[in-house]
């Protein structure tokens, strides 16, 4: 199966890994992802007022190539899956919105959220089969692995609908069939800090040190997480053990280690 | 005529969308809020002082950008109220004004790490910056 896969702005600089393994592993596991032409930042966040549309046209261009190339759209980064599924959401429910930014784009093909949108990890779970997954280890991992969800991964959970928000098990699905044992911890689907990182550096150092002391009382040896900005701040405000891209896992246990 | 504060609440409701009168106070959005620590006013407060039309102290407070807009207050309202959509609304009053952004360009080199992802700052700018 073809997907129009849309990078996003971080995987083609500071998240290499998320990116690269994602496409290797697509490829043993049997789907294709097409990159999209020229694509746009999503802005990393969505801007909930509801009468602002220039912050949202970049992601409406890619929801459009998709439903042009008759593909679903799949993301692999946390930040770009939020803003796509948000923004497709407010396509297909807010009239007004949406008839505003067809106004604008005026290109003869009015869209109202026809693309069906998909994050990595969802087509692992909902179209290849974590058991066909499992099938395709090689090297299972056999070790404590804290899934961190971080916020934009599954909320608003009515809007993204891809886990039950406040206890999510599709890492953790990904995690035993990679052969290794998911340490489930309290403050897994809580933000690490997110963006304040830039301005108040000190309160994301805060909020960052309650996820991953979380992860570590439980008894985690690394942290795995599909959000660059999650990775960096748990790093970078001491996080004692890995904190790993999901994509990496998935590239260890069926391709090995490189090096 | 409308006053100028009328006016402001008026554009926050349209832009949130949000029915302040749906809140029952029961504060559990300030509760679960991981900026709770840092802000002056807290989720609640801003719903009930936008219903209120209190809303002159919230556009002076910092409080409006300890918000991570991480959705935990508005996936757990039990009203489905929505609070982060008010904070963010309110913060877009202060901010779409001249002069008035948050973070500006030459604040990025000093916070440029040669880690941070570039995720982290176009984040910031949606959120800080018009």
């Amino acid at each position: 199966m073809k997907f129009l896969y849309y990078p996003g702005c971080t995987l083609k600089n500071k998240a290499k890994a998320l990116d690269i393994y994602a496409r290797e592993c697509a490829e043993i596991l049997g789907f294709e992802l097409v990159e999209i032409n020229d694509f746009q930042c999503c802005g990393g966040v969505f801007t909930t007022s509801a009468d602002e549309i220039a912050t949202k046209l970049a992601v409406v261009r890619a929801l459009k190539a998709a439903k042009a190339a008759g593909m679903p759209l799949v993301t692999v980064c946390s930040a770009c899956h939020n803003v796509i599924k948000q923004t497709n959401h407010a396509m297909q429910t807010d009239a007004v919105f949406a008839d505003r930014v067809n106004r604008y784009l005026n290109d003869g093909d009015d869209y109202h959220g026809e693309t069906k949108v998909y994050h990595y990890l969802e087509v692992l779970r909902d179209i290849i089969g974590f058991d066909k997954v499992k099938e395709c280890v090689k090297y299972p991992l056999n070790m404590n692995i804290g899934a961190y969800y971080g916020c934009l991964m599954l909320r608003p959970g009515s809007v993204i609908e891809m886990d039950d928000a406040e206890n999510p098990q599709i890492m953790e699905q990904l995690i035993k069939a990679l052969g290794g044992r998911p340490v489930e911890y309290g403050n897994r689907n809580e933000c690490c800090g997110g963006y304040v990182t830039v301005t108040d550096p000190g309160f994301a150092r805060k909020r960052s040190r309650i996820i991953y002391e979380s992860a570590e009382t439980a008894g985690a040896e690394m942290i795995v997480t599909a959000c660059p900005l999650c990775r960096y701040n748990l790093i970078k405000n001491g996080a004692d053990i890995p904190v790993k891209y999901f994509t990496e896992l998935l590239s260890k246990a069926l391709i090995g280690e490189k090096e | 005529m409308k006053d100028k504060n009328e006016l402001i609440k008026e554009q926050i409701l349209y832009q949130s969308k949000v029915n302040v009168r749906k809140c029952m106070r029961c504060g559990k959005c300030s509760g679960t809020c991981p900026a709770y620590d840092e802000m002056e006013y807290h989720p609640h407060q801003f719903v009930y002082m936008v219903e209120t039309g209190d809303i002159e102290p919230l556009l002076n407070s910092e409080s409006l950008y300890k918000c991570l807009t991480c959705f935990a207050c508005v996936d757990r309202c039990p009203r489905g109220v929505e609070p982060a959509k008010i904070v963010e609304a309110v913060r877009l009053t202060v901010i779409r004004q001249q002069g008035k952004n948050k973070l500006k360009p030459d604040d990025i080199p000093d916070i440029i790490d040669g880690e941070i992802p570039q995720q982290a700052l176009v984040s910031a700018y949606r959120k800080f910056t018009k």
